[in-house]
């Protein structure tokens, strides 16, 4: 903020113009290709609400599990020198470079019916995961917790430790300042991460389709609805995927403004 | 589409069985696709054809035998599906031949008049019922389908082998149970071959291409749902002669016996 006045250098100015409409064309597309004269007949079409109430639910409780699992994975990862811990690292943030329908592969041949665990609960429960609204979720978390880890963890990274070496001096045990004073610290880093992390659930198609399969009111998610429609009727496709981008662009908007919007700079 | 490298497997092993039965036949392969080439004199260039996804390992085959009569003539393929395959046509991708795997795909096509002649059906495919090896489900047959305990996997409506499956279904009077609507038939059929599945409804090459991880179950009723397969030599061929070849080739005694080896059915 020192530097206010001068303009802004032409050599970042171009670029990011330019990356600007590289990401906004597309949805510019979008909305000038919508078919806006039976858009309300589209909208009433049966299945779309179910398919959008799915995909809000799943990516919520996705997002949920992915907080509880995923802080202190990450507040482990920055904050003590257990051994292996590089190699953690590397494995957990595997789900970000791994193709999506390898993924849902993967967890079949573990929670599968006949996967290495899905095997034995199928035996003695009689439990099956794939094809239900669980493995959506399952399937979610999966690809989106990565996000939230490296999110959080880089804000402990960057999160001043002498607050928390404070105190320990005063006799704070690591629980007490993990809750009391680690936590508020980075509290804009783990609501920018869990923003990330439903934003990537939701939009969430490869693992979903591949481990929880695709039947209407059970497994099929806003993604898989534009797929499908894709097939048969296009412009359907396309009314869909505005109405999943409105109501992700404003949830994203909305807490944007709750949790980040007095200081505007994600993460601490 | 995403590719996704288990699903490759029975593409690869059906590109393997092809391989084996071509292998033998190939003397024949040869005299006869010169025969249909001395009239369009030598035939040299790239030759590009769209086709089903589900013609891949025949087709691969007869594009080698092709190229194998013809030294200097590479065929080029894009497997994919018929809807998709449309869209790209219709959207201006240069092709020579179009091969789809039902007629309404076909008519996409010609309706934009990308066509030249007609299309002429040169294969079917029947439905048949795809059970994990040593079928667990103990399914029979397709009344198996209405039953709520079994997991069952079947083409979403709007994919074509989906539609055939819900034609089946309509004829047949049952209200099918399924667990999962795939969204496409190689899709439905990874999910018998992990044995996540009790029974999927694919079509018979599929079951073929599978290899032993699949059984097929054959079933009366679909009869009533019979996939055509029409092929057309598009009008902007670049390499019309050899566009005329291939179909030539496709529809020749040698090409319908190796259709027949992969389990398609002639007409």
């Amino acid at each position: 903020m020192r530097r206010r006045n001068g303009g802004i250098p032409l050599l970042l100015l171009l670029p990011a113009a330019l990356g600007t409409l590289f990401l906004v064309l597309p949805l510019l597309g979008l909305l000038i290709r919508a078919p806006w004269s039976d858009i309300r007949q589209q909208l009433s079409e049966p299945g779309i609400g179910a398919a959008l109430r799915l995909s809000l639910v799943t990516a919520t409780l996705a997002t949920a599990i992915a907080l509880v699992l995923g802080v202190p994975l990450a507040w482990v990862l920055a904050r003590t020198n257990l051994p292996g811990r590089s190699v953690v690292r590397a494995l957990v943030t595997v789900p970000l470079v791994l193709p999506p329908v390898v993924g849902g592969v993967a967890l079949f041949l573990v929670l599968g019916r006949q996967g290495v665990v899905g095997r034995w609960l199928y035996e003695a429960f009689g439990f099956s995961l794939p094809f239900t609204t669980a493995a959506v979720v399952v399937a979610e978390t999966f690809v989106a917790m990565p996000f939230l880890v490296v999110t959080v963890e880089g804000a402990l990274r960057a999160a001043d430790a002498r607050f928390e070496d404070a105190a320990a001096t005063l006799g704070a045990d690591r629980w007490t300042t993990f809750r009391r004073v680690t936590l508020p610290l980075v509290a804009p880093g783990v609501a920018a991460g869990a923003v990330l992390c439903w934003a990537r659930a939701l939009g969430e198609f490869g693992a979903t389709i591949t481990f929880a399969g695709n039947f209407p009111g059970t497994t099929q998610t806003m993604p898989l609805a534009v797929y499908l429609a894709l097939e048969s009727n296009p412009p359907a496709a396309v009314v869909l995927s505005l109405v999943l981008l409105a109501v992700s662009l404003g949830t994203l908007l909305l807490l944007r403004e709750r949790w980040l919007g007095r200081s505007g700079v994600p993460a601490a | 589409m995403r590719k996704r490298p288990l699903l490759v497997l029975p593409a690869v092993l059906a590109l393997a069985l092809a391989g084996c039965g071509g292998s033998s036949g190939s003397a024949a392969a040869g005299s006869s696709s010169s025969g249909t080439s001395t009239a369009a004199a030598k035939l040299t260039g790239t030759v590009t054809v769209f086709a089903a996804a589900s013609l891949t390992g025949v087709f691969t085959d007869l594009g080698q035998r092709l190229e194998k009569a013809n030294p200097g003539l590479h065929v080029q393929f894009n497997f994919a599906g018929s809807s998709a395959l449309a869209t790209q046509l219709t959207q201006g991708a240069p092709a020579d031949v179009f091969a789809s795997a039902d007629q309404a795909q076909m008519d996409v096509v010609t309706k934009a008049g990308l066509q030249q002649g007609e299309p002429a059906v040169f294969t079917q495919n029947v439905l048949e019922i795809a059970v994990p090896k040593g079928n667990p489900g103990h399914v029979t047959g397709v009344k198996d389908f209405a039953n709520e305990a079994l997991t069952i996997a079947v083409c979403a409506p709007q994919v074509p082998c989906g539609a055939a499956a819900q034609k089946v279904f309509a004829a047949t009077g049952i209200a099918a149970k399924p667990d999962t609507q795939e969204q496409d038939v190689k899709a439905a059929l990874t999910k018998v071959q992990l044995g996540e599945v009790d029974a999927a409804m694919v079509y018979a090459t599929d079951v073929q291409a599978a290899g032993d991880a699949v059984q097929g179950i054959a079933f009366p009723e679909a009869e009533d749902a019979i996939n055509a397969y029409p092929i057309v030599v598009l009008k902007a061929a670049p390499n019309a002669a050899a566009a005329r070849a291939f179909e030539a080739l496709v529809r020749s005694p040698e090409g319908q016996q190796a259709l027949k080896d992969a389990g398609f059915r002639i007409p």
